[in-house]
């Protein structure tokens, strides 16, 4: 249900033009999740913090609790459910996979997505750059160092 | 043997669901037309409710229901795991910072907050009592009405229950030295990143609740008790959990949604924030005395425990988490003379309930950080004054209880060894070394169903809860191994009493131990129906045959599984269903009602360097043990062990809940309760493990995710005390605190 309110808004989620009302006080994560039924980003803690909510917008990772749906209009959105393509598990996913980096997952599809951004801006980044990365990106099951792997696993596939 | 079999690290079943962004927890799940729930609550912790004016809420388009104590049968419900004493909705006054008094139902998210915002709870605000010292005193109010425990002595005061353990006689034990201090531990909170979320809908004459819960069968049970239904009429959804941690064992707002349900005839889903979820659970806190009495060549002569745990308002499983771990607290050393005394304690705060550790990690910050301080003052090696008292492999260490169940020096020395225990330690640095101890569980039911399909594959039904510890994997390599079924052909199916079978619990690291050899029995009785079926086809008697590790062996060469299974279900196809069962009787005499069924060791060892300027660790190096039994799936093991490490030093380090004079949370939320990150990783962190095959389980394995949380504070705290001669024994060991260390330092 749209409340009053509602702006008309034409953005490109994971490659598909997606034109839609959205109501001025949603955020793009409210969006995504219950327009759009792209439910792989998560909700955590809805101030920016947890990283839970992360998705690329025109390529630069934001926590999308933070961003208002409208903002995002004619912006190129990509999230978790972009990044296999044809079945086939992106370079991150598959290490993360290999690697056991994902445990109770809940906040992966956010540690992917800023990880996908980071690879972007550093191809072969160090620890410490993975580790500052990632570092908006809580993780309770505490795999971090798994996840650190997976990331630098990733690297090394796409750059060999 | 299986390449997926026991040992192996196979991918996590339900990884890729998890990098896909396909698994779906509950918040994922839509119902449609559901109502969407947004609680009422004050921002004060214990208030007289004096009215509550729905009338403006009413009014917002699109609500359906504002629910008040008042709406709900009376006298309220009340439930819990351990004594029925949580309301449905707060009566008469809330008694912690949060207590929903009401509920708004609504069409949509948005006019349920609007709704939830026009609610107008008139109140009074009453005192309260929000510490040890405040809840003990005879003039302050109590927190439990006393009527709902009429027969207890205790039930005049903010006393839930006292235990005392202990053995030998404490006053006549002779001592050389006897070192007394008291150690707090913090209130923290579970931040699992999946706040809880709720649903339920009518279905005929019963009722469907979703809950990310790990125990979804006696979230069923206490359901078919609250609602008058049958067990059959109540169906629990359990998805997933995205990390529980304890926190998720019990019901919380589960109730509330089903008569929700009920009274709207709708579906209803209720999503907490985190904020609400900081409000719904936590880790109690305690401060505990422990006197340890020692002779001079560093013996123990007797240990002596007082601990208060300051639970919440409402007693969930505390009281149960103050017993379980006080009745372990000398830990596994010899100790001729034993006198324990933990009290449960009511306050006005969030509800404390079980939280990896179970109370250990508060009791092992307390006895093993004063095992150190005598240490000190003797002139003894912290390392050799534990393997001095260690007690050996099958040695009893409480009277007439469950013996050492493993070599536990073995993960000592090999701590001892990773950190470098021996070799000089570096300029402005400290080591330190501990060790935790925790019981399994004391009892248990575990059913499991599994199928082996005519195309060879198989199915797996348990009531187990998957929350990251990696169950389903665990479950799916044990049928791997004995079926020889690879894993991409194995389905685990979890999560839903109206399938699967009755499964008691997901806690104590008991479900690789319990559901595990449920799910071995399963297997065992297919591999006796192939057994029959090979004997039938080849015409040789069965005794001739045995069926293992996924093959059958006939006298004259082996046969796969999957082709004796074909000739023998043909023509007509169909399947073998094998059920196994793991129980464990409790034992009404024993204090905790059952002996332990293995125990969970850890030894971990640090090196640190303090800034003494600003008081900020660095943690160098970070050591941790484990006495796993067998690394079932060793990618998983190190993944449970370093993450219990690595949540031990939010609580060591930066975790606590602050609390203001009126009992509100000062940091509700993430931006001011901080948990470790990324970059709070210890510069160098090792995980290993001892593997004898000495555990319960299946191949001799023992559960192991909450080890290595156990040790961490006082393991840190020596390294810092080493470092800078600081003794602090408070938590967190937060850089303000060991500047402030620094300064009181003679």
């Amino acid at each position: 249900m749209i409340p009053a309110g509602a702006l008309a808004m034409t953005f490109t989620v994971n490659g598909t033009v997606r034109t839609l009302e959205v109501a001025t006080h949603h955020t793009l994560l409210d969006v995504l999740r219950d327009q759009l039924d792209l439910t792989g980003t998560k909700e955590c803690c809805a101030e920016g913090e947890c990283g839970a909510c992360t998705v690329l917008v025109d390529g630069r990772s934001v926590n999308s609790c933070l961003m208002l749906a409208v903002e995002a209009d004619g912006s190129e959105i990509a999230t978790v459910e972009g990044l296999a393509s044809d079945g086939e598990l992106g370079p991150l996913q598959q290490a993360f996979l290999d690697k056991g980096a994902a445990q109770c997952g809940f906040c992966i599809p956010g540690q992917l997505m800023s990880a996908q951004a980071l690879l972007a801006r550093n191809p072969l980044p160090t620890v410490d750059e993975v580790h500052d990365g990632l570092v908006g990106n809580l993780c309770r099951c505490a795999g971090y160092q798994q996840i650190t792997e997976a990331v630098l696993a990733a690297a090394e596939s796409v750059n060999r | 043997m299986s390449a997926d079999g026991a040992g192996v690290s196979a991918r996590r079943v339900g990884g890729h669901e998890r990098v896909t962004g396909q698994q779906e927890y509950l918040a994922d799940i839509r119902q449609p037309h559901a109502l969407h729930v947004k609680l009422v609550a004050l921002d004060v912790a214990r208030a007289r409710i004096l009215n509550i004016d729905t009338t403006e809420a009413e009014q917002v388009p699109g609500v359906s229901l504002v629910m008040t104590a008042a709406d709900l049968p009376q006298p309220v419900p009340r439930f819990g795991p351990q004594f029925q004493d949580r309301p449905v909705l707060a009566v008469g006054e809330t008694k912690y910072h949060g207590e929903p008094v009401a509920a708004v139902a609504a069409e949509t998210k948005d006019a349920a907050e609007a709704a939830a915002r026009l609610v107008v709870v008139e109140h009074e605000v009453l005192p309260a009592v929000f510490s040890v010292a405040e809840a003990l005193d005879p003039g302050s109010p109590l927190v439990q009405e006393p009527g709902l425990r009429p027969d207890d002595p205790l039930a005049g005061t903010n006393i839930l229950r006292e235990h005392h353990f202990g053995w030998g006689d404490v006053d006549t034990s002779a001592a050389d030295l006897v070192v007394e201090n008291t150690y707090t531990f913090p209130i923290v909170t579970h931040f699992a990143i999946e706040p809880h979320g709720f649903m339920a809908a009518p279905d005929g004459d019963g009722i469907v609740i979703w809950s990310a819960i790990q125990h979804p069968y006696l979230l069923q049970k206490m359901m078919a008790k609250l609602l008058g239904m049958p067990l059959a009429s109540v169906r629990v959804l359990a998805p997933d959990p995205g990390g529980a941690f304890g926190g998720k064992q019990n019901a919380k707002l589960e109730p509330l949604v089903a008569f929700i349900a009920l009274r709207t005839g709708r579906p209803v889903r209720l999503i907490l924030t985190l904020e609400e979820t900081f409000q719904a659970v936590r880790r109690a806190s305690a401060e505990i005395t422990v006197r340890t009495g020692f002779v001079e060549d560093g013996t123990l002569a007797f240990q002596d425990i007082e601990a208060n745990f300051l639970i919440g308002a409402y007693a969930d499983i505390a009281d149960r988490v103050v017993s379980k771990s006080s009745y372990l607290g000398c830990g596994p050393y010899r100790t001729p003379a034993a006198r324990i005394l933990a009290r449960a304690i009511l306050s006005h705060t969030t509800p404390s309930t079980a939280f990896r550790g179970f109370g250990i990690p508060q009791l092992t910050w307390a006895r093993e950080s004063n095992l150190d301080e005598g240490a000190h003052v003797l002139g003894i090696d912290r390392l050799e004054i534990r393997l001095r008292n260690l007690v050996a492999d099958g040695e009893a260490f409480i009277p007439g209880d469950t013996a050492a169940d493993g070599d536990w020096a073995q993960s000592v020395r090999k701590a001892a060894e990773l950190i470098k225990w021996d070799s000089p330690v570096p300029a402005g640095r400290g080591r330190g070394l501990a060790i935790g101890l925790k019981s399994g569980p004391t009892a248990g039911l575990s059913y499991s169903t599994v199928r082996l399909l005519a195309d060879g594959s198989g199915v797996v039904y348990s009531g187990t809860s998957d929350m990251g510890q990696g169950a389903r994997t665990i479950f799916a390599q044990i049928v791997s191994q004995e079926l020889g079924v690879p894993l991409d052909r194995i389905s685990v199916v979890m999560g839903d009493t109206a399938v699967v079978p009755y499964d008691q619990q997901t806690s104590a690291s008991r479900s690789s131990v319990f559901m595990g050899t449920a799910v071995l029995r399963a297997c065992q009785e297919i591999q006796a129906q192939l057994c029959e079926m090979a004997s039938r086809l080849h015409g040789i008697d069965a005794s001739e045959i045995v069926v293992e590790n996924g093959v059958v062996r006939l006298p004259d060469g082996e046969a796969a599984i999957v082709e004796v299974l074909q000739q023998g279900l043909a023509p007509l196809g169909g399947e073998l269903v094998g059920n196994g069962e793991m129980r464990k009787q409790g034992d009404p005499d024993h204090p905790l009602g059952g002996s332990a069924a293995f125990f969970e060791f850890n030894c971990t060892a640090t090196e640190v360097e303090v800034d003494q300027e600003t008081g900020e660790t660095l943690l160098h190096r970070y050591v941790t043990v484990g006495d796993v039994g067998r690394a079932m799936n060793p990618i998983q093991v190190a993944g449970q062990d370093e993450g219990a490490a690595i949540m031990g030093l939010g609580h060591t380090l930066m975790e606590h809940i602050i609390l203001d004079e009126s009992g509100r949370i000062q940091n509700l939320g993430a931006i001011d309760y901080r948990i470790p990150t990324s970059n709070d990783l210890p510069l160098e962190l090792v995980s290993a493990s001892v593997e004898n095959g000495d555990g319960p389980g299946p191949y001799g394995i023992k559960g192991i995710a909450e080890g290595a949380l156990l040790p961490t504070a006082p393991a840190v705290a020596g390294a810092v005390r080493e470092a800078t001669g600081a003794f602090i024994r408070d938590l967190p060991l937060t850089p303000e605190r060991i500047w402030q260390a620094l300064q009181e330092r003679p």
